[in-house]
C-alpha cells in the first residue's frame, strides 16, 4: 500500500492544501475525489432529465394510437438514446460519483489512488454526452437502432451511428480508467485494521463492479468497434454474403450487456446495504454472507448473457443450459433480499426519507426479480421476448432499484456533503410521489406485454390505448416529481439547516463516526486509528 | 412530516389504491390481463407454466414481504421497539439458500418438458418459408398441400387511420394495424412448420395466440412450428426493431377447416395460373405505367412517398432524380441488386413485369417524363 499511498498523499498536501483554485478551474482542473464525485453527481443528473424528455417524448406518442407528435424515425431515435444516455450517462455515472465520494472516506484514504486519471475519467463523459446529444442533428436523424444497436440494423443506419459509436467508447474508457482507481484505491489504500472484511459493505459492492467493468467494457467497444469496420472498411463481421453472422453480434454485445446490468445493480444493493442497517439501528444480518452472494451474482452474471438472446436462434442445448444458469441467480439474490428483510427484523426503525426510498427499492427490486424470473424461463420467454413485459421488469430493477437505491443515496448523505439537512417533509413527498407514478407508468406495462404489444412500436392496436393511456400519464407524473427533487437538493445546499456530524443515529461507517460535517476538503491526511 | 400528516398521507394513499383496485376490478373482464387465449395445445401448455411461475414467485413475494411489513408496523422507534443486536446465523442461511435452489429445480422441470416439445419441428404436414422485409412478410409454401403458392403480406390499414386525417376510420376498425392484405392461410390440425430468413436486417415472427416467435436473421434459416387446433384468424406482428416501420409489418395467420383449405389452395393456384403472363404479350408504355403504378403503391411508396419527393435527409425522392431520368440499365441494376448500406434493398424477387412496370411507371410519373418504357425482355436480360 506505501507505493500507491505516500505519493498521493505527498502531493495531496504539497499542491492542493489549503489554496484550492476558484472559480471554473477548480472544477475543470480539480484531483479532489469530492468536487470529481459532486461533478458525476450534476452531470448524472442533468442526463437523468435529457434521457427523461426522451422518455416523455415515447410515453407522448404513445398516449394513444396513431401518430401524433413524432414519426417513426425520430420516435425509433428517441427510445435508442433514452436508452444509451440512462444507461451510460445517468445510472453508471451515478453510483461513479458515489464512489468518489465515499470510498477514501470509507476506507480512511485522503483521496483515490489516481487523482489526475480521475479528472480525466470525469472530463471524457461531457464530450460523450454531446456525441450522443449531436447524433440527433446529424443528416438522416438519430439512429433508431435500439440501446442494443443490433447488426444488420447498425449497418444500415446513417451517419449519427458512427456519432454513437465513438460515444461508447469514450464512455468505455472512462469507466474503465474509473475502475481501475477505484480498484486499486480500495486494494491499496484502507487505514491500518481496516481488513477487507471490515469495509462497508458498498466499498465491497464497488470493488465488485469495478472489476466487472475492467472486464466487460472492452468487449462492449470490441461489438461496436465491428459494426464500425463493417459500415466502412470493408468487413464483414455481421454480414452472412460476406461469410458474417448477425448473431455474433448479439453474443458479444450480451456478454457484455448482462454483467453490464449488474454493474447497474450491485453498487445499488452497496448504497441499500448501508443506508437499511442504519435506519433499523441493528447491524447488517449476514455481512459475510452478503459479500458472497454479491461476488456470486457477479461471477454468474458472465455465464447467462444469451437469455437475452432465446428466440434468436441456438440449439436447444443451449437453451436449457442458459435458462438452468439463468435461474440460478435466483440463489444469491434471494440471500440478499433475505439478509435485508432481517436486517429489519426487530430493529428499531424510523422512516425518513432515505429509508423510504431503501425499501421501496427493496420492494419493486424484488418485484422486478421475480418476473426476471418469469422471464428465465425459455417456453414462457418466446411469448414476452420484445414485449412490454420486458420494459416493464427492466424498468422495475432499473428504475425502482437502481435509481431509488440513488435517491436514498443521495438523502442519506447529503447531510455529510453539503453540512446541511434537506427538507424532510419535501423528501417524503418525493418518495410518495415518485412511488406511486412509477407504478402507474411501469406496472399497467406487464398486462401490455402479456396480451402480445411488442416493445418499440411508435403506434399499437387499438385494444392496447388504455393501458397505453394510464402508463403515459404516469410517466409525466414520475418526470415531473424529478424536479422536485432538483428543488429538494438546492435548497438543501442553500438554506438547508446546519447538519450535525452524524445525523442518523444508526451510522456507523468511518464517514459517520471520524468525520466532521460537512467532510472537510482532505478527509483522511493521517490515517484514522480503528480497533 | 407530523404525525397527522403521516396519517394522511396514509389514508390518501390506500382511498388511491382503493379506487385503482375497484376500478380495476371492474374492468378486469373488458380488458386483457394475461396472456392470450391460447390457440395451440403447446400454447396451453406454456400459459400454464407462465401461471404456475407466477403463482409461486407471487407467494413467495407475499411471504417475504409479510415479514418485512410485519417488521415496518411493530419493529419501529415510534412504538418504543428496541433494537436487538443479533447478526449471523448458519442455519438460517443455508435454509435461505437451499430452499430457493429446490424450488427452481421444481420450476425447471415442467419448463424442460415443455422446450423440448416446442423445439420438435419434425414430421410436418406443411411447411411454409417466411421472409421478412423491410417492412412487409413473404410467404413460400414449400412442402405439403399447397406447395408452390407464393405471395407477399402487407400492412392494409389506410395510412389515413395512422396520420390521424381519418381519426373516425381507426376508431371503428378493430383490427388497426393487425390487417394485411394477405393472409398465411393453414389447416386447422395439421402442424406447420414455419423457416424463418430476412432479406435485410433482423425480424422476429410473433404471432401470441400460436405461442410462436422467432427471429428471422438474414442469410441464416431458423425454423420453429404451431398446429392450430380450430379455425380462426390470429393476429401479431414483427416483434423486432427492424427500423422505421417495424411497427407497421403485421402477421395474419388464417386456420381454416382442411376441406376449405383445399378450396383456397385450388383458387391461388387458378390466380397464379391466370396472373402468369402471357411472355408473347408486348407492353404498350400506358399499359406498364399502369402495371407499374399498382406495384410502386405496394412497394415503393412507403419511402419514396405517393408524390415521388421522398423524405429529404431520410430517403431520396425520384421526381427529378438523376438516376430515374438517366440511363435505363443503372435503375435496372439498382432494383435488382439493392443500395448497399441503405434501406434501399434489392427488388428482384419481382416479376420481369412488375420491374418493367415500376420503373416505366418512375420514369413516366411526377415531373418525369423521359417517354420510355422498360419491356420485361429487358430485364429479364439483366438477371443473366
Amino acid at each position: 500500500m506505501d507505493a500507491a499511498h505516500a505519493p498521493t498523499h505527498g502531493h495531496a498536501h504539497d499542491d492542493d492544501h489549503g489554496h484550492k483554485p476558484s472559480g471554473i478551474m477548480r472544477w475543470v482542473k480539480s484531483t479532489n475525489h469530492k468536487d470529481i464525485g459532486t461533478m458525476y453527481l450534476w452531470f448524472s443528473f442533468t442526463m437523468f432529465l435529457v434521457g427523461g424528455v426522451m422518455a416523455l417524448t415515447i410515453r407522448s406518442e404513445l398516449f394513444q394510437p396513431g401518430l401524433q407528435i413524432v414519426q417513426p424515425d425520430f420516435f425509433n431515435s428517441m427510445t435508442t438514446y433514452h436508452g444509451l444516455i440512462m444507461v451510460f450517462g445517468a445510472i453508471m455515472p451515478a453510483f461513479v460519483g458515489f464512489a468518489n465520494w465515499l470510498i477514501p472516506m470509507q476506507i480512511g484514504a485522503p483521496d483515490m489512488a489516481f487523482p489526475r486519471m480521475n479528472n480525466l475519467s470525469f472530463w471524457l463523459l461531457p464530450p460523450a454526452a454531446l456525441l450522443l446529444i449531436a447524433a440527433q442533428f446529424m443528416p438522416g436523424g438519430g439512429a433508431g437502432v435500439g440501446w442494443t444497436m443490433y447488426a444488420p440494423l447498425s449497418t444500415q443506419a446513417g451517419p449519427a451511428m458512427d456519432l454513437t459509436i465513438f460515444a461508447v467508447h469514450i464512455l468505455g474508457i472512462s469507466s474503465i480508467m474509473g475502475s481501475i482507481n477505484i480498484i486499486t484505491t480500495i486494494l491499496n489504500m484502507r487505514a491500518p485494521g481496516m481488513t477487507l472484511m471490515k469495509m462497508p459493505l458498498f466499498c465491497w459492492t464497488w470493488l465488485i463492479t469495478a472489476y466487472l467493468l475492467v472486464a466487460v467494457m472492452p468487449v462492449l467497444a470490441g461489438a461496436v468497434t465491428m459494426t464500425l469496420t463493417d459500415r466502412h472498411f470493408g468487413t464483414h463481421f455481421f454480414n452472412a454474403a460476406g461469410g458474417g453472422d448477425p448473431v455474433l453480434y448479439q453474443h458479444i454485445f450480451w456478454f457484455f450487456g448482462h454483467p453490464e446490468v449488474y454493474i447497474i445493480a450491485i453498487p445499488a444493493f452497496g448504497v441499500v446495504s448501508q443506508v437499511i442497517p442504519a435506519f433499523s439501528r441493528k447491524p447488517l444480518f449476514g455481512y459475510a454472507s452478503m459479500v458472497y452472494a454479491t461476488a456470486s451474482i457477479a461471477i454468474l452474471s458472465f455465464m447467462v448473457w444469451a437469455h437475452h438472446m432465446y428466440t434468436a436462434g441456438m440449439p436447444v442445448e443451449a437453451q436449457l443450459y442458459f435458462m438452468y444458469a439463468t435461474t440460478l441467480i435466483a440463489v444469491p439474490t434471494g440471500v440478499k433480499v433475505f439478509n435485508w428483510v432481517a436486517t429489519m427484523w426487530k430493529g428499531s426503525m424510523t422512516f425518513e426519507t432515505p429509508m423510504l426510498f431503501a425499501i421501496g427499492f427493496l420492494f419493486l427490486f424484488t418485484l422486478g426479480g421475480f418476473t426476471g424470473l418469469v422471464l428465465s424461463i425459455v417456453p414462457v420467454d418466446v411469448q414476452l421476448h420484445d414485449t412490454y413485459y420486458v420494459v416493464a421488469h427492466f424498468h422495475y430493477v432499473m428504475v425502482a432499484g437502481a435509481l431509488f437505491s440513488a435517491f436514498a443515496g443521495i438523502y442519506f448523505w447529503l447531510p455529510k456533503w453539503t453540512g446541511r439537512m434537506y427538507d424532510e417533509t419535501l423528501g417524503k413527498w418525493h418518495f410518495w410521489l415518485s412511488l406511486v407514478f412509477f407504478n402507474v407508468t411501469f406496472f399497467v406495462q406487464h398486462f401490455l406485454g402479456l396480451a402480445g404489444m411488442p416493445r418499440r412500436i411508435p403506434d399499437y392496436a387499438v385494444q392496447f390505448t388504455e393501458f397505453n393511456m394510464i402508463s403515459s400519464i404516469g410517466a409525466w407524473g414520475f418526470g415531473l416529481s424529478q424536479l422536485l427533487f432538483l428543488y429538494i437538493v438546492i435548497k438543501c445546499i442553500r438554506s438547508g439547516e446546519k447538519a450535525p456530524d452524524k445525523p442518523w443515529e444508526g451510522a456507523d461507517s468511518l464517514e459517520w463516526t471520524h468525520l466532521p460535517t460537512p467532510a472537510p476538503w482532505h478527509s483522511f491526511e493521517k490515517p484514522p486509528v480503528l480497533k | 412530516m407530523s404525525k397527522t400528516w403521516m396519517h394522511k398521507g396514509a389514508a390518501a394513499c390506500a382511498l388511491f389504491f382503493w379506487a385503482v383496485s375497484a376500478w380495476a376490478e371492474s374492468q378486469i373482464r373488458h380488458y386483457q390481463l394475461n396472456l392470450q387465449t391460447p390457440q395451440t395445445l403447446l400454447g396451453g401448455k406454456i400459459y400454464d407454466l407462465h401461471t404456475i411461475i407466477t403463482v409461486i414467485c407471487f407467494v413467495i413475494f407475499v411471504g417475504v414481504f409479510a415479514f418485512m411489513f410485519y417488521a415496518v408496523f411493530k419493529h419501529r422507534k415510534s412504538v418504543g421497539h428496541k433494537a436487538a443486536q443479533f447478526h449471523e446465523n448458519t442455519a438460517v442461511e443455508v435454509a435461505w439458500t437451499l430452499i430457493p435452489f429446490v424450488i427452481l429445480i421444481a420450476m425447471a422441470v415442467p419448463a424442460t418438458g415443455t422446450l423440448i416439445a416446442m423445439r420438435d419441428t419434425s414430421e410436418p404436414d406443411l411447411t411454409i418459408k417466411v421472409t421478412g422485409y423491410q417492412w412487409k412478410w413473404g410467404y413460400d409454401y414449400l412442402k405439403g398441400e399447397g406447395e408452390g403458392i407464393s405471395f407477399y403480406s402487407t400492412l392494409s390499414t389506410p395510412r389515413a387511420q395512422i396520420d390521424g386525417t381519418d381519426i373516425a376510420g381507426r376508431k371503428a376498425n378493430p383490427h388497426y394495424l393487425l390487417e394485411t392484405d394477405n393472409h398465411v392461410v393453414v389447416p386447422a390440425g395439421k402442424k406447420v412448420r414455419v423457416l424463418l430468413t430476412a432479406a435485410d436486417v433482423i425480424h422476429a415472427w410473433y404471432v401470441p395466440a400460436l405461442a410462436v416467435k422467432q427471429d428471422a436473421v438474414p442469410g441464416f434459416i431458423r425454423d420453429t412450428w404451431f398446429k392450430a387446433e380450430k379455425p380462426g384468424i390470429y393476429r401479431g406482428q414483427c416483434a423486432e426493431l427492424c427500423g422505421r416501420n417495424h411497427g407497421f409489418m403485421p402477421i395474419v395467420v388464417e386456420v381454416m377447416e382442411p376441406a376449405q383449405y383445399t378450396a383456397w389452395v385450388a383458387q391461388q393456384q387458378k390466380k397464379m395460373a391466370a396472373s402468369k403472363v402471357d411472355p408473347n404479350k408486348t407492353w404498350t408504355l400506358e399499359d406498364l405505367k399502369a402495371h407499374g403504378e399498382k406495384i410502386y403503391a405496394q412497394n415503393c411508396l412507403a419511402c419514396h412517398q405517393a408524390t415521388g419527393m421522398g423524405v429529404p435527409g431520410a430517403f431520396p425522392a425520384l421526381a427529378g432524380s438523376k438516376m430515374v431520368l438517366g440511363p435505363k440499365a443503372d435503375q435496372i441494376k439498382l432494383l435488382l441488386a439493392g443500395k448497399p448500406g441503405t434501406a434501399m434493398a434489392s427488388y428482384k424477387q419481382l416479376s420481369d413485369v412488375d420491374l418493367a412496370g415500376v420503373i416505366t411507371y418512375t420514369r413516366n410519373a411526377w415531373s418525369n417524363k423521359t417517354g420510355e418504357a422498360v419491356a420485361p425482355a429487358e430485364i429479364k436480360a439483366a438477371r443473366n
